[in-house]
């Protein structure tokens, strides 16, 4: 069947399969990855939170239902899920708009 | 909401359960055989250690029509465990020195013989565990004082609380089941229950609202504890994480959802050999309102009896046959054995 999208979910559960074609490179991300998300200085909940946000300022769906279900099951609810992508919404837009200091500068460059 | 039984849902019948379980099996080899996974780990047939826990199930009957419960229990079901039945289960447990009595149901507080049952219990010197759902406390005012009768008798209350939020809670066990399950939680504290010092355990089941596996018990608990002392100044002692098995009620709603594939897919894929080595069901024994006998609750559910060659019912009690037994399995044990396992006493590995 032709796909009607780039993107399939299935692809999600392939992941680890990006090792294939470098193995040691792979095996250090995953290591590195596994480290990163384990309960520290931070809960798994909270760790689980901030990767949903950043998966949504970096768009990408597969960490998008990755994070979701991540979030649910570490006790997370829709409000603070909510929340943590409204953060990401503010720093993608704030980013964008501290910008415009650089247009307003450029804008009053150019006019007399 | 009514349960599958009253609504005479196709999946009320335990036969047609099993078959939809079979077919997730047929229906492709990313979902083998549970039997194929313990005979990999070494573990088939699966066999009993030594028994330490005597379940019984006293009856369908609930206040609540939770939407994951598997044992679709709900104030329309009917069937409890008679004193006549009760008093087999105390004549077995006399033959032996089995330490635990696990109370579930339904509410087992429902049951007219259910005061007098945990009495007999706990003349004979055995630890009880009450499954409670706490509403139950706030139901109706000759409930008001279970608190004390509990504390009275040293029950370790164990408590289902989906979520620290009344949304998710909510969503799953009925609305405004979250402010009276503090309401309760808080009698419970007040004599004592979940204090440190006090001897009085009070444990909290956390079971995922929806089509996902819990995620760290110990992470749980720490949040759970906070948010509820922070939140409601309620204390309580462990948290249990549980996984739901697709049977019952969450069974119809995997189907409905449409989540039911990806949730089976999500069990095998998560499939731990400790957890598998560590099942419930090899040191429990479980009782059902009629007396019949099962490997586990969810067996019992299931119509799954304990197997052939051994005693059926209580009333031929007998621990040494018993423990000759191979555990009857199938395909919700994935339930059991995926992640950091489940069992009624949480995580197993
Ligand atoms: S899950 Fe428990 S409280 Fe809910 S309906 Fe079933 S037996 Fe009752
Ligand atoms: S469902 Fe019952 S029989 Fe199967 S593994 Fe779990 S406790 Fe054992």
């Amino acid at each position: 069947m032709e796909k009607s999208t780039y993107y399939n979910p299935a692809d999600l559960a392939k992941f680890g399969n990006v090792a294939d074609w470098q193995p040691e490179m792979g095996r250090k991300f995953f290591d590195y990855y596994g480290e990163v998300f384990k309960e520290g200085a931070l809960s798994e909940r909270e760790k689980a939170l901030i990767a949903l946000a950043v998966a949504h300022a970096v768009q990408c769906p597969y960490c998008i239902d990755a994070y979701t279900s991540d979030s649910l099951q570490k006790g997370a609810d829709e409000a603070q899920m909510m929340e943590a992508v409204h953060v990401a919404v503010a720093i993608k837009g704030g980013a964008a708009l501290v910008h415009s200091v650089q247009m307003m500068n450029k804008a009053k460059e150019l006019s007399m | 909401m009514k349960s599958l039984h009253a609504q005479h849902h196709a999946l009320a019948d335990s036969s047609y359960q099993l078959t939809v379980l079979s077919e997730a099996e047929a229906a492709g080899a990313r979902l083998p055989a549970f039997a194929h996974k313990l005979r990999e780990s070494g573990l088939l047939p699966l066999r009993p250690t030594e028994l330490a826990v005597m379940q019984v199930n006293v009856g369908k009957m609930c206040n609540q029509t939770c939407r994951h419960c598997h044992v679709d229990a709900g104030p329309d079901r009917t069937e409890i465990m008679t004193r006549a039945t009760m008093q087999l289960c105390l004549d077995a447990l006399a033959q032996t020195t089995i330490p635990v009595v696990d109370l579930t149901g339904g509410a087992p507080e429902m049951n007219p013989d259910f005061r007098w049952f945990v009495e007999q219990i706990s003349a004979l010197g055995r630890q009880i565990i009450v499954r409670c759902n706490l509403t139950i406390i706030v139901a109706n005012p000759k409930y008001y004082n279970l608190p004390e009768f509990f504390a009275r008798h040293g029950v370790r209350v164990v408590s289902s609380l989906p979520h620290f939020s009344a949304g998710r809670t909510d969503a799953q066990r009925g609305e405004g089941v979250f402010a009276r399950s503090i309401r309760a939680l808080r009698m419970l504290n007040a004599v004592g229950y979940g204090v440190e010092g006090s001897g009085l355990l009070l444990d909290l089941v956390f079971n995922p609202a929806g089509a996902f596996l819990p995620g760290s018990q110990a992470g749980l608990e720490r949040e759970f504890k906070q948010r509820l002392l922070r939140e409601h100044e309620v204390v309580f002692n462990n948290l249990l994480a549980i996984t739901n098995l697709p049977i019952s009620r969450f069974m119809e709603y995997l189907l409905e959802s449409g989540n039911y594939e990806s949730y089976m897919q999500k069990l095998v894929a998560a499939y731990n050999p400790v957890a598998a080595a560590n099942v419930m069901c090899r040191s429990t024994l479980s009782i059902g309102w009629d007396g019949q006998l099962y490997d586990c609750d969810f067996n019992q559910q299931l119509d799954l009896n304990v197997a052939q060659n051994a005693p059926q019912h209580i009333r031929s009690f007998d621990a040494a046959a018993l423990q000759e037994r191979a555990i009857v399995i199938n395909q919700h044990c994935y339930g059991c054995t995926a992640g950091a396992g489940s069992s009624c006493g949480g995580a197993t590995a």
